[in-house]
This record gives structure tokens, C-alpha cells and sequence, in this order.
């Protein structure tokens, strides 16, 4: 009877905690978005901030143009601005890190000895361990200096110093994805093509490639989820500059960036933090997609290998 | 003869690839150790920032770090574990409801950290904390404020997700006629859970927790709003008082410092110490997960 008892309790227990942790993790769902709802609905804060100063260019003396300047006489709050600058720094860290990424899982997945192998991936599994403030003190300290002395742009902190090293935080993801799609292709279908007179190359680029295709895809999906939510790297990295310029020499400003260097000085409760909500609401609903996907892809890839479809 | 010259090509093209990723590891992590190493002393290690960080140690901030990821830890890996267990043993395997909690919680483990800290600032400071304050302390300001509790409160959310996924990955690898036989032998479930299940997922659990907490521990983001702080002269010793963290430390010292030249070797050093934290705690979960891995081939 005893351990009937003792065993309803621990099953409360157990079950209680489940409930507790599931609705605290729905609960950051409705919690972000319903404090960026006050921007649709509340009269005071739509006459500040409303979807229209939010993305379409507002006048500033006598000029339509997008900007960001929440702090001033007439606050200005075009998203777009934060925007472009976001997806600048996106572009050149996918550009830069997924090459790289995918030939070097290609590399250790079907070229390389098997020996090189295990050292190469756990060493390449490292940059992922360091914090992201590291790669973003690296990328303020040395190499924006060092990029600025071989391109010899006019501002040390810019779009491309951003992602780049955004790109060192994404070559991981990249890396471990591929590699592990690359590696799961059946050995057979390796030896049927090697069998039939194709070289290494032909191999890899025809026959592993394709198969290992919802991976590649997943590890650029998830790549770039992590690209657009990075914070602190670009914080660092980046200049900063609120500007609406295609050039991708000048400072820019991210909108996971104005997120972390507004809030500290932003009135709860005012029309600014209202607007910080709302892009951390979309930065959620944006990665929350991208991870459905990458997971969606990493699924279908194995259920394509084990030969369900 | 055309064919192999170009299979030879790529082959050296994707050798060139991995030798620029290995080339750029190193630079970064050469950098910081040989930087690094020059201000790091006993000394360094145990006493606190002066004038205004251009001299002095980080002492505080390794305390705070420590303290934050080890009450992190007493939230989130119990109530991380529980959660695993429940959705493995406890629910109904074939229901939707399970299917999209699954989904969404590893899910959740991508979403942007910048946005748990949006959560922290406006749940746990503003609406948990200033209730508090209005209900038990007549509205004086005790817990509606940055404090480490918040901090390791919104750190937790952070890494639950990475927990439960790693807890139910280990219970999952326990074969089903363990569980089978002890049920035969009339184990009751917490029984099958208690002296089954969770012996197997040990070493599977600790390597996610240890995971979750090397994370914890160089997360900077969702605490630069919820506890931690620039400078403070004395450590966190109640749980509404603010802290200092390595991470926020090395953020303030590269982008607020009153004298870069002076700050930055103390800097590197910071650097350094936070990137041997972190490492330590992922080769530990390193080591253990090929452990497991040599175990479960046998």
C-alpha cells in the first residue's frame, strides 16, 4: 500500500515538473508576442510606431527615407534599416562559410584517410564550443585591422568584418551537418559507381552529393537561423551604424544587435520597447520556421538513405 | 587521363577547404593563448578589477559565472530530466500532443538567444519580479530588478531544450526488453525508471547537462538584461543581487573601456580563461559521449 502511495506521488511529481516546463517554454511563445501586439492594437504607441512608420520610408526634412532613430525629438523606428543590415551580414557569412564548409566535409567524409578523419572533425566541433563573445572580441580587436588592411575599406567595423566572423560561428553547423549526411550515404551505392569506372571526384559530386541533398540543405537552413539570431558577435563587430546603405563597407546594425544595445535604456512600457518585441517576436517566428525546415530535411534525409521512400 | 586530372583537382580544392577552416581555428585560438598567458597569475585570478579595469583581476567575475551556472544547473537539469522521463515512460508514445511537443522543444533550441533575454526582462523582472515586490514586500523594489536569479532562471529556459533532447536520446538507446523483463518481474513504472532506465542514461544524461552548461557558461546575451553587471564591489551573496560574468566582463572591457591599450591584456586574459572554462566542460562531455559510444557497441 505504502509503495502504491509513494509511487502516485512520484508520478505527480514527474508529471507536474513536465507541465511545468512545457508551459514555461509555451509560455516565451505567448509572453514575446503579446508584448508586441500593443503596436497593432494601443492608440498611444500606434501613433509612434505603427506598421507604417515600421516599414515604409517616413519624411525627414522634406526627404522620404528609411531610418532608425528611436532616441530622438520624432522617434523613427524603420525596421527596414535594422533589416538590410541584418541580411548584409547573413549574405556574407553564408557566402564565406558554407563553401568552405561543404567541401571540407566532403574532403574528411570521402577523401581523406579515415585517420585524419578523427582528428579533423572533433577539432573542427571545437569552434562551435567557443562563445560567441570570444569570436566577436577576435573579430573587434584583430581582424577587423587585419581585413581593413588588405581591402582597405574607410571603416574597420563593417558588413563584411561582421560576416565573416559571423561565418566562423556557422561553420560548424555547416560542417557537422554535411558531414554526417555525407557519411551516412550507403557505402554501396559508393562502390557501385567506383565499380563502374568513375573517379573519386565523379563520385563524390554525382552519386554522394545528390544523395546527402536534404542535408546540405538542412545544414544551410539551420546555418543561416543561426546566422540571423547571432547576437553578440555582431553587437561587436559590426560598427553599429544604423545606416540604410546597400554598400557592404559601411557600419551596419542587426536587428538581434539593436535588441541587445537598446533595451538596457528603453521605458518598459513605452513605444520603443514595445518595437524591440516585435523584432524579437519575428527574430523567433523566423528561426522557430528555419529550424522546422532544417529538422524537416535531417528527416526526410535519413527516411530517403534507409530507403522508406 | 582528363578525368583523373580533374577528380585530383577537387580532391585538393575541398584538401584546401578543411586547411583554411584548421588555419583560421588556430589563428583565433593562438592569438588569444599567446596574448592570453602573459597577465594570467595566481593573482590575476584572485583579485578584483581597479581602475576602472585597466589594472587588477577578474576574481568576481569568475565567482559570478560560477555561481550563475550553478544555480542555472539546480533548475534546469532535474526539471530537464523529469520532463525526458515523462514524455519517454510516463505519456502516450502514438499521440499527437507528444509529437508536437517534441518538435516544438527541439525547435527551441535554435531560436536566438538575444530573445530569452527579451523574456527574461519582461517575464521574470517585470511581471514575476514586480508581483512579488507588490505582494510580499508592499512594493518596495526587492526582486522587479536584474538579479541572478533572473539571470540563471532565463540561462535555464535556455538550455532546458538541449537537456531534454540529450535525456531522451539516452533513454531512448535502453533496450525495450530491459524494461520489458523488470516489468515482468512486477517492477511498478517508477521502479522500471528508477532502477532500469535512468542507470542506462546516465552517462548520456551527464553529457548533456554538461553541454548545457559549457553553453550556460559563455552565454552573454540573455543575461546582459537580467543580472549581470559592469562593476560591482562586493560578490553575489543573496539571490536578488546582481553579478559579474566573464562573458559580459570580456563584452564590456572590448567595447566600454576608458584606455583600450590598457585594458586589452587583461582582456586576453579574460579571454583566455573563459575559452578554458568552456573547453574543459566540453572535452569532459567529449570524452563521455565516446564512452557511451564504445559502451553501446559492445
Amino acid at each position: 500500500m505504502i509503495s502504491l502511495f509513494k509511487e502516485k506521488v512520484i508520478e505527480f511529481a514527474i508529471r507536474s515538473s513536465a507541465i511545468v516546463v512545457i508551459s514555461s517554454l509555451i509560455l516565451i511563445f505567448i509572453f514575446i508576442g503579446k508584448e508586441a501586439i500593443p503596436i497593432f492594437t494601443n492608440y498611444s504607441i500606434r501613433k509612434e510606431a505603427n506598421l507604417n512608420k515600421l516599414f515604409i520610408p517616413q519624411k525627414v526634412e522634406n526627404k522620404y527615407k528609411y531610418s532608425w532613430q528611436p532616441i530622438s525629438e520624432v522617434p523613427k523606428y524603420s525596421i527596414l534599416v535594422l533589416f538590410l543590415g541584418t541580411l548584409k551580414c547573413t549574405i556574407i557569412a553564408l557566402l564565406f562559410a558554407v563553401p568552405l564548409s561543404v567541401f571540407a566535409a566532403m574532403f574528411t567524409s570521402e577523401f581523406a584517410p579515415s585517420i585524419v578523419r578523427e582528428i579533423i572533425k572533433p577539432f573542427i566541433e571545437l569552434l562551435a564550443g567557443i562563445p560567441s563573445v570570444v569570436l566577436g572580441f577576435f573579430a573587434l580587436m584583430v581582424q577587423a585591422t587585419f581585413l581593413q588592411s588588405i581591402f582597405g575599406y574607410a571603416y574597420r567595423l563593417n558588413a563584411v568584418n561582421a560576416g565573416i566572423a559571423l561565418g566562423f560561428a556557422v561553420i560548424p553547423i555547416v560542417y557537422t551537418i554535411c558531414e554526417d549526411a555525407f557519411s551516412s550515404v550507403p557505402r554501396s551505392f559508393k562502390d557501385a559507381s567506383m565499380a563502374l569506372g568513375a573517379s573519386r571526384w565523379q563520385t563524390a559530386y554525382k552519386i554522394v552529393l545528390p544523395s546527402a541533398l536534404p542535408g546540405v540543405f538542412a545544414a544551410c537552413v539551420l546555418g543561416f537561423g543561426r546566422a540571423i539570431g547571432e547576437t553578440m558577435i555582431v553587437l561587436m563587430s559590426s560598427g553599429n551604424a544604423a545606416i540604410f546603405s546597400l554598400n557592404f563597407t559601411d557600419g551596419v546594425r542587426t536587428l538581434s544587435a539593436t535588441i541587445a544595445a537598446e533595451l538596457g535604456e528603453v521605458i518598459v512600457g513605452g513605444a520603443h520597447y514595445h518595437v524591440l518585441f516585435f523584432i524579437g517576436a519575428g527574430l523567433f517566428v523566423f528561426t522557430f520556421i528555419t529550424n522546422l525546415f532544417g529538422n524537416i530535411y535531417i528527416s526526410s534525409l535519413k527516411r530517403k538513405l534507409s530507403g522508406e521512400i | 587521363m582528363r578525368e583523373k586530372v580533374v577528380s585530383l583537382f577537387f580532391i585538393i580544392l575541398s584538401g584546401i577547404a578543411t586547411l583554411s577552416i584548421l588555419i583560421i581555428i588556430f589563428i583565433i585560438l593562438g592569438n588569444i593563448v599567446l596574448h592570453g598567458v602573459e597577465k594570467i597569475s595566481i593573482n590575476f585570478l584572485t583579485s578584483s578589477p581597479s581602475h576602472g579595469m585597466t589594472a587588477g583581476g577578474i576574481f568576481p567575475a569568475i565567482f559570478g559565472t560560477f555561481a550563475l551556472v550553478i544555480l542555472m544547473t539546480i533548475f534546469c537539469i532535474p526539471l530537464g530530466v523529469a520532463t525526458a522521463v515523462y514524455l519517454n515512460e510516463y505519456s502516450q508514445q502514438d499521440s499527437k500532443v507528444v509529437y508536437i511537443l517534441r518538435l516544438a522543444i527541439q525547435n527551441l533550441a535554435g531560436v536566438p538567444s538575444i530573445v530569452y533575454g527579451l523574456f527574461g526582462l519582461g517575464f521574470f523582472i517585470q511581471f514575476l519580479g514586480r508581483g512579488v515586490d507588490k505582494i510580499f514586500y508592499g512594493g518596495e523594489l526587492m526582486f522587479g530588478q536584474p538579479a541572478i536569479l533572473w539571470a540563471s532562471a532565463t540561462l535555464a529556459l535556455l538550455t532546458l531544450p538541449t537537456v531534454i533532447v540529450a535525456t531522451e536520446e539516452a533513454i531512448r538507446t535502453v533496450p525495450y526488453s530491459l524494461r520489458e523483463a523488470a516489468y515482468s518481474l512486477g517492477a511498478t513504472r517508477w521502479q522500471v525508471v528508477r532502477f532500469v532506465v535512468l542507470p542506462n542514461a546516465i552517462p548520456g544524461i551527464l553529457t548533456g547537462g554538461i553541454l548545457a552548461v559549457s553553453r550556460g557558461a559563455g552565454e552573454v546575451a540573455p543575461v546582459m538584461f537580467t543580472g549581470a553587471a559592469y562593476f560591482l564591489p562586493y560578490l553575489p551573496t543573496k539571490l536578488n543581487d546582481q553579478f559579474m560574468e566573464l562573458g559580459y566582463h570580456v563584452y564590456v572591457m572590448s567595447t566600454q573601456s576608458p584606455d583600450v591599450e590598457k585594458t586589452l591584456p587583461i582582456l586576453y586574459s579574460t579571454v583566455l580563461v573563459l575559452l578554458i572554462l568552456t573547453f574543459l566542460l566540453n572535452f569532459t562531455a567529449i570524452i563521455l559521449r565516446a564512452k557511451i559510444r564504445r559502451r553501446l557497441r559492445r
